[in-house]
């Protein structure tokens, strides 16, 4: 069976035996930085590409069908053009400020990719406090968003920063509740630990009423949280032209860009780890025949298959809801999600304490 | 209100009134000095109720400008049309732009485009043109050499 | 440059309101000329405290060709046809309400079938007209997918206006006494093909927008405007409708066959923006119904009236009225006996609908801004002439 463990672990110790520890462990902090710049490549122009064509399946449309196969390329040409446009900055804008911003955000998305195990044993590091971590780092990135929106000199920047930092503020508290459900079943915030519980069911699929009420508050605050349609409130295109990076252009947009697309990919795959099993297979109680067959899918594909299915859940609210208003957004957060999330937790503790969950 | 009813009724209310033949609806002549109260009693006379000015417009003949204002009620469905004559090389007339508020928009474009002065306007400027503009375009003797080309 | 020194005066009218924070605070932000939610080439300056619209002003001109002057020098065959480029979503019904008001200064009878022709080609128009509104309003609220949607409707009247009128947005095809030419053989076939599917799409649309919780939020209670309002400013058509206004022209002032059709006036009484939606959307189904009335009752004879090859109007002045599908157009005509209109005035609907934006938007948010001026339905060269 193909799997991803044994690749690192022969190379693991092929570094050790060659070299003295530290630069063992130098030349795979490089590997790491080069598998992740690349990867960050990777998903920008899969995903790229697969919103494009998701929405023009959704909008009677073809998408892009002119480079490559089936348009597969008109994200690399896309990029090409972006690279070798003119970054301009803005008279009047906080030079420092403005530059620093898209590379803020950019790094702490490469940030929040350390804990994630991407297959069986394979993530770059197993932290212990890997669910908090997550959270803790990726609310980091508002502030690269206000950054941008700041220092841009531009009234509409403002007030998409301005709504921006109001939406990710508020909307983080209900996705850590959502998280801190299954954090509280487990009993560990580690997530191979919250992997390896879901060894006989995943945990949307065991029947706790609170954990389906938290995976429903997770897509929603995080759809939030990355900015996306129906909440896309922050760049609402139709208000705001283009909200916190309308100054923007050339590569630092891009980088803005890709920083989407890769915190929609972080946040799937936390919801996937959490609450569908990360990169476990789908077993069905004592169906041993089934069980066997799904054992024989590499477990990097259960994990990418589950990932892209959220993934296209949330491209699939985006052409589809309208936007709501900056005031129903913060109310729909404060008056309902909150409250609920509070209440779903401490259900939550309750079972856990009772010993009611299995 | 039929057109003869009209025609009745309304010297009672504007003495001064004129009528001109022809033309689809009543068309009554009336002083520019005394419009504004003419005005306040065709939007609020029982009888009339002329609540919805739907055109406000000018035209330049050469001697005169004439203020064309088309009236209607959403009552009883009648109309009116109200001219005042106005001096060319300075006219002046009183806003009805807080009895029809459609009139502050009609208004501004008639000063635009005609240099008709409403009194007591809210916000007299230019609507259409830029601000810098030079002359009021809709005028007969209006000369543009460079964009304008004569057929 | 005047506008931005209006802007910059504005602006410092604000801040330097001394010891008046609430003024101080006050965020001056030009929407438009090129903005993605004004359709064109509308200039707005709000004045914003927060998220919350103070002021709005609107700054017209930027597509102004001084249509009025340009008729002037044209013949009473050859204005109609600037008249498309007015309102370009309903141009049909620009071009017929000239026309009639040309023929009504030649006192000429039109013959029953131009009559019956021109009115479905008037409800083509509207459904095309409305269809696009309702795509780019879903947009203007964020739902990107509606607009392709109703393009996918728009186009197959575009297609037969195609076939019949030779072209798909200024189509020039009434002329004074009657229509240019006879429909097309296939006219009747692909309307029916049309009434078939779009009397199904129309359930999607509102399957899919309509319902859906989070546009009828962004929808209720938004943009209000009271009867009272909607008379003092102006406002026709749809706009009005909403409000209870009872202003359609093919009711009150029938003109060719709209008396001989069954059709409704649909007044909605909110007066917010959910209001002036829902008369649109059951609009289309009554324009549906009208084409579906007539398409079969095209009566035999002529398409077109013996006119004089040059038109001389009678001394006098002529006005008609006609109800668009952004509210009530008119055209005045003041003819001195020559071959041009000695002066003509055209009463658009959007310039009056545009005027009352202020009083509708003042005290709502930004995201409210674009949803009012979306149900409002603005086409910028018609408010700009």
């Amino acid at each position: 069976m193909f799997s991803l463990e044994s690749i690192t672990n022969s190379i693991q110790t092929w570094l050790n035996n060659t070299f003295n520890p530290t630069i063992a462990l130098l030349f795979e902090c490089v590997i790491v930085g080069v598998l992740v710049i690349s990867l960050f490549a990777v998903l920008g122009l899969v995903l790229v590409l697969m919103e494009r064509k998701v929405s023009a399946y959704m909008q009677i449309r073809l998408g892009p069908n002119r480079v490559g196969p089936g348009g597969s390329l008109q994200t690399v040409a896309d990029t090409l053009k972006l690279v070798v446009k003119e970054g301009l900055t803005p008279d009047g804008a906080d030079k420092f400020l403005f530059n620093l911003a898209p590379f803020l955000v950019i790094i702490i998305s490469m940030l929040v990719l350390a804990p994630i195990p991407f297959a069986k044993n394979f993530q770059i590091l197993d932290i212990n406090i890997g669910v908090l971590y997550v959270s803790a780092v990726s609310s980091v990135s508002v502030i690269g968003i206000l950054m941008a929106g700041w220092a841009s000199n531009n009234k509409y920047s403002l007030l998409g920063a301005m709504r921006s930092g109001a939406q990710i503020v508020s909307y983080e508290l209900s996705a850590g509740l959502a998280v801190l459900s299954i954090v509280v079943l487990t009993g560990s915030l580690q997530l191979s630990d919250i992997i390896a519980s879901q060894q006989n069911g995943w945990w949307i699929f065991k029947g706790h009423i609170p954990v389906i009420i938290s995976f429903v508050i997770f897509i929603i605050a995080v759809t939030a949280e990355t900015n996306r349609a129906p909440f896309d409130l922050a760049e609402a295109e139709s208000e705001l032209t283009a909200g916190f990076h309308t100054e923007y252009s050339g590569m630092k947009f891009a980088l803005f860009f890709l920083a989407e697309y890769v915190n929609i990919f972080i946040v799937c795959s936390i919801g996937a780890i959490l609450f569908l099993g990360g990169w476990m297979p789908l077993h069905i109680g004592n169906w041993n025949g089934f069980n066997h067959v799904m054992d024989y899918i590499p477990s990097s594909v259960w994990f990418i298959g589950k990932v892209f299915f959220l993934i296209f859940v949330i491209m699939w609210f985006r052409w589809t809801f309208p936007r709501l208003r900056i005031d129903q957004l913060l109310n729909l957060e404060w008056k309902y999600l909150l409250p609920i999330s509070m209440l779903n937790l401490l259900l939550t503790t309750l079972i856990t304490i009772m010993g009611w969950h299995f | 209100m039929t057109n003869e009813a009209l025609k009745i009724k309304l010297p009672e209310l504007i003495p001064s009134v004129v009528f001109e033949e022809g033309g689809e609806w009543i068309t009554a002549f009336v002083d520019a000095s005394a419009w504004k109260t003419i005005a306040q009693q065709l939007r609020s006379n029982e009888d009339f109720q002329f609540d919805y000015l739907f055109c406000v417009t000018c035209v330049d003949w050469k001697t005169h400008l004439t203020m064309v204002y088309h009236l209607t009620s959403t009552i009883y469905r009648h109309s009116l049309v109200i001219k005042a004559k106005l001096d060319r090389n300075n006219p002046e007339i009183e806003t009805v732009s807080d009895i029809w508020r459609t009139a502050e928009f009609h208004e501004r474009e008639a000063y635009d485009l005609f240099g008709v002065k409403f009194l007591h306007h809210p916000d007299l400027r230019r609507l259409l043109l830029t601000d810098d503009f030079d002359g009021y375009p809709l005028r007969k003797d209006f000369e543009d050499p460079i964009n304008m080309i004569k057929l | 440059m005047y506008r931005e020194t209006q802007i910059i005066k504005h602006a410092q009218k604000a801040s330097s309101n001394g010891g008046n924070l609430e003024e101080a605070g006050d965020l001056v932000i030009n929407v438009g000329p090129q903005h993605p939610s004004t359709h064109g080439v509308l200039h707005l300056v709000i004045t914003l405290h927060g998220e919350t619209i103070k002021n709005v002003e609107p700054h017209l001109g930027y597509i102004h060709r001084s249509i009025e002057k340009m008729c002037e020098s044209l013949s009473y065959r050859q204005f109609i046809y600037v008249t498309s480029r007015m309102d370009y979503l309903s141009s049909h019904i620009n071009n017929h309400g000239c026309a009639m008001c040309v023929e009504k200064g030649l006192q000429v009878e039109i013959p029953p079938r131009a009559k019956v022709i021109r009115v479905l080609m008037d409800e083509l128009t509207r459904l095309a007209s409305h269809q696009l509104w309702w795509g780019a309003m879903a947009m203007d609220v964020g739902a990107l997918t509606p607009f392709f949607h109703a393009f996918r409707e728009r186009e197959m009247i575009n297609d037969i206006m195609e076939e019949t009128c030779g072209a798909r947005l200024t189509m020039n095809y009434m002329v004074p006494g009657g229509v240019m030419y006879d429909i097309h053989p296939n006219f009747q076939k692909r309307v029916k093909e049309f009434i078939e599917e779009f009397k199904k799409k129309i359930d999607e649309y509102d399957e899919l927008v309509t319902g859906n919780i989070i546009f009828q939020n962004r929808m209720k209670g938004v943009g209000y405007l009271t009867k009272e309002d909607a008379i003092s400013y102006g406002c026709t058509g749809p706009t009005a409708r909403g409000s209870g206004v009872s202003c359609d022209i093919r009711k009150l002032y029938p003109y060719e066959v709209y008396d001989q059709v069954q059709f409704n006036e649909i007044i909605e009484t909110d007066g917010d923006c959910f209001a002036r939606y829902l008369v649109r959307m059951q609009e289309m189904r009554q324009s549906l119904s009208m084409v579906e009335q007539l398409i079969d009752n095209i009566p035999e004879g002529d398409f077109q009236a013996k006119t004089k090859a040059v038109l001389k109007l009678p001394k006098g002045e002529f006005y008609s009225k006609i109800e668009t599908a952004r509210g009530e157009f008119g055209v005045y005509i003041v003819s001195e006996g020559g071959t041009t209109p000695y002066r003509i005035k055209f009463r658009s609907p959007g310039f009056s609908n545009l005027s009352a934006l202020n009083h509708m938007a003042k005290g709502y948010k930004i995201g409210d801004l674009v949803a009012i001026m979306g149900t409002l339905d603005l086409v910028i060269p018609d408010i700009d002439r």
